[in-house]
């Protein structure tokens, strides 16, 4: 056993760091520090996809064929870890990580030809239409219909929640085409061009005062049937291999230890009057760490078994649990170690933006918003009560 | 023994709830979100005629001689309703600070004023360096001919801008350089030298950072005779405490209500969310948490006039219970309302927010505990 990367390893982890020394501009680092929503905005995020593109390392996990950079597990692990350390900006993950292995899965060829490469490129921006007002976690419910009239379907119904729809110009949704008895089998995956006639999209702020979310509405509008992913009523199967995806990002300790960073910097500042010195405040920061040495643990036991063609198991509902507790254990520190100056709302977005000092040290300005915001960790993507469902279903087989 | 309402009390109650009830809505608060004043003049004179502001205020200077447990019952319908107006930086900590430390002629000029309506007070003492140590200012105070200059910076000053005179604390510079007594000056709103920054506060109404920069101010602006303030600061904050909690309990209540309400309401797998028994189990650990605040932050009202270490060890004892009970609270009333709770859509959001402004206050659990060990004079069996 051994804990350190192989030379290659470390040659390999010399180029992602040269990489990120080339092409982060300051602004996109300051940017991305700013930001206390989950995703970065697409002027951010996307200037950064262009630059991953250039170099050939666009979509990490994806296999050679379809434009990834076949990289060995522990290379992925190099190149977010590095990307985290240095704070670079989020890409639109609904594409590269959720519709893109969709589409490498089960698209067809004229579908792979035409989306994969504008993923890849940041051409697309993707959003995801899964939940409905009446369907979240029992997202088999979900009513938003898709009804076949020659060679489209026509589209009646709402998603909501959507991230980023009023940036994107594609949805990936799941719809239904079919009145089943298993309601599963009568879902479809689809994919929605954002500018059809019929879509309007309201936005919806959440508590950190931030547009990140949207309620999408669909009034009779029409998809060439040929958007259809895969088989007709597949939908389900399709959309649930990506959320194993979206939960098993399975390289989430870096992001953490950079999040921890930022708070530990504040805490050992004059700006909040040295927080570290109160030893509770000491004392939780090292808790944290310890969660994230864990969580990298147990991520490093995940990658050595995949390095080897082991299936690691149902653990992805395990890391999702802990990341999202952990990133909120975080969250509330920062809250903590401002103190009185937690007090502060700075309601302008994007806070990068802003053109006026604001009346607090501007590194804390997204610190209670990210608590806020993050409240949502333990919500999407399957709550953490679900999550403890599929545990107990899945691996201890109750 | 007896923790019952008495007959006025209950009639206070039902007043406030009443009141509450038919002027705090989502409406209003969205529109007072956008005052610049972040409140509304109009409700404030409304407190003053149905004699809210008098509560705390002996009857010599015009109040009602009223104590911690009526301050109480006004502040957790408050909390229900998400009140903005100055009322804890005017009623309890304000005029709590001129009935402690100031003169004669100083209680009859103001507090007569506080309870009537025609004077809003409020408290800069906190500064960055001190994180929530009391006596920690470095604000100074130097003796000048004709009376006094104040230098420094405070952070976080609750409700400054809506204030006709900031009473401000400062250390006095001493004669032979050793640590001065800490101080406290009445501040009139618009005194040169004195920056006001106002900012939309966390969880609603306004606070402000303030710079004092050379302010000149007359001899008698110096609150009472000058003795050190902090045994005076610490009785009023310790007051000050026991009315958030109270607060934090009106909030933490309808926060449960609206959760247990939803949880019966809103269905997935065909059947209420409240079916579960996670949701059911986590329903009855709020409500746990609810009734419990509901006891500490009692206890802290009914001891606001012990003395000091029982009185601060009440104080402490419940910021820091109902910090952590409200808390898991809000945090769950949050879970529970799934994807709706992280919005501004629902109430819920902004609850939620107050909660965490609450908490951060004059410092969260942590600190509270601490204070609360080191304050000592653990209480005995059969006290
Ligand atoms: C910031 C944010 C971004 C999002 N982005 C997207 C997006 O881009 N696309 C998209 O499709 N969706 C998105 N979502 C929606 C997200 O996936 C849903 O919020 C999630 O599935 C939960 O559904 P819900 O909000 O309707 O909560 P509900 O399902 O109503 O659940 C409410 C509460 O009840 C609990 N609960 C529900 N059922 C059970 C049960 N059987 N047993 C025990 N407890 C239960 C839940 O855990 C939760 O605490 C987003 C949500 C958020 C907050
Ligand atoms: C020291 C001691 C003294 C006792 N004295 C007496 C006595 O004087 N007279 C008497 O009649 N009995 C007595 N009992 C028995 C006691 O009342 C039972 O132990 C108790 O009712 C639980 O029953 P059980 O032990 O069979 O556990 P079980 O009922 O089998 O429960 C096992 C575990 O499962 C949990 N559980 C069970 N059902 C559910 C559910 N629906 N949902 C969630 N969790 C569940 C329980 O909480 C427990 O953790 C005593 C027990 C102890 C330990």
């Amino acid at each position: 056993m051994d804990l350190t990367f192989s030379a290659e390893e470390r040659i390999f982890e010399q180029e992602v760091r040269d990489f990120i020394a080339q092409n982060l501009t300051p602004e996109m680092k300051r940017a991305t520090a700013l930001t206390p929503s989950v995703f970065s905005d697409p002027d951010i995020g996307m200037a950064w996809q262009r630059a991953l593109h250039r170099k050939g390392w666009g979509a990490p996990g994806w296999p050679v064929d379809a434009g990834g950079p076949d990289w060995t597990p522990a290379q992925r692990w190099i190149f977010e870890a590095e990307c985290a350390r240095a704070g670079t900006p989020n890409v639109n993950v609904m594409g590269v990580k959720m519709v893109g292995p969709v589409i490498i899965g089960f698209g067809s060829p004229e579908q792979k030809n035409f989306y994969l490469p504008r993923i890849l490129s940041g051409e697309d921006y993707w959003c995801q239409g899964y939940s409905e007002p009446g369907s979240g976690s029992d997202l088999a419910s979900l009513k938003t219909r898709a009804v076949r009239d020659g060679d489209d379907y026509v589209i009646n119904g709402t998603k909501i929640w959507t991230t980023h729809a009023h940036h994107a110009n594609r949805m990936f949704a799941l719809v239904r085409t079919n009145d089943t008895e298993r309601k599963q089998d009568g879902i479809s995956f689809i994919l929605i061009d954002m500018k059809s006639p019929g879509i309007t999209t309201r936005p919806i702020l959440t508590i950190g005062g931030d547009h990140e979310v949207n309620q999408v509405f669909f009034d009779d509008v029409r998809v060439p049937v040929v958007n259809r992913v895969g088989e007709e009523g597949k939908g389900w199967t399709y959309g649930k291999y990506l959320l194993e995806f979206e939960r098993g990002a399975g390289i989430a300790s870096a992001k953490l230890r950079d999040a921890l960073k930022t708070v530990s910097d504040l805490a050992e500042s004059d700006a909040t009057g040295r927080a570290i010195d109160d030893s509770d405040i000491a004392v939780r920061m090292s808790e944290i760490e310890v969660d994230i040495d864990t969580l990298e643990m147990t991520e490093l036991r995940v990658l050595s078994a995949l390095q080897t063609g082991q299936n690691p198991g149902a653990v992805s509902s395990l890391l999702k649990l802990r990341v999202s507790e952990i990133r909120q254990a975080v969250t509330r520190l920062g809250v903590e170690v401002i103190g009185n100056d937690g007090l502060y709302v700075e309601p302008m977005r994007p806070l990068y933006r802003l053109n006026e000092a604001p009346g607090i040290p501007e590194e804390m300005l997204p610190i209670v918003p990210e608590y806020l915001n993050g409240r949502a960790y333990t919500i999407f993507g399957g709550s953490s009560e679900i999550q403890r469902d599929i545990v107990a279903k899945m691996v201890l087989g109750l | 023994m007896d923790l019952n309402l008495s007959d006025e009390q209950r009639l206070l109650r039902e007043s406030v709830d009443r009141f509450i009830a038919e002027t705090y809505d989502a409406d209003h608060r969205r529109r007072s979100a956008g005052d610049p004043l972040g409140f509304s003049p109009a409700i404030w004179k409304q407190f003053a005629d149905l004699g809210w502001l008098a509560l705390p205020i002996a009857e010599e200077y015009g109040g009602l001689g009223a104590g911690a447990v009526e301050t109480g019952i006004v502040m957790e319908a408050f909390g229900r309703g998400l009140v903005s107006e100055p009322y804890l930086s005017t009623v309890v900590i304000g005029a709590g600070l001129i009935a402690e430390c100031g003169s004669e002629a100083q209680k009859q000029a103001m507090l007569p004023k506080v309870a009537d309506g025609s004077l809003r007070l409020s408290f800069a003492h906190s500064e960055r360096a001190a994180r929530f140590d009391l006596a920690k200012v470095e604000t100074a105070a130097m003796k000048v001919a004709d009376g006094w200059r104040l230098d420094g910076h405070k952070i976080a000053v609750i409700d400054g801008h809506a204030a006709g005179q900031i009473i401000v604390s400062a250390r006095v510079a001493s004669d032979d350089g050793t640590a001065g007594k800490l101080s406290l000056f009445l501040v009139p709103a618009g005194t040169p030298g004195l920056t006001l920054r106002d900012y939309a506060r966390l969880g609603g109404g306004r606070a402000c950072n303030l710079d004092l920069a050379n302010v000149s101010l007359a001899a008698d602006a110096l609150l009472g005779d000058g003795s050190d303030a902090l045994p005076q600061i610490e009785a009023v904050v310790d007051r000050a405490l026991a009315a958030l909690g109270a607060e934090a309990v009106g909030i933490m209540q309808i926060m449960f209500d609206m959760t247990l309400e939803y949880t019966k309401v809103r269905q997935q797998f065909g059947r209420p969310l409240s079916a579960n028994q996670v949701i059911r189990h986590r329903l009855a650990d709020m409500a746990m948490h609810c009734d419990e605040a509901r006891s500490i932050a009692l206890r802290a009202a009914v001891m606001a006039d012990a003395e000091p270490v029982a009185r601060g060890r009440a104080a402490s004892g419940a910021k820091a219970k109902i910090g952590k009970s409200a808390r898991f609270v809000a945090e769950q009333s949050v879970q529970l309302h799934g994807a709706m709770g992280v919005t501004e859509e629902l109430d819920i959001g902004s609850y939620f927010k107050r909660l965490l402004a609450f908490d951060t206050l004059f410092g969260g659990s942590a600190h509270h505990y601490r204070r609360h060990a080191a304050l000592g004079g653990r209480t005995p069996p059969h006290a």
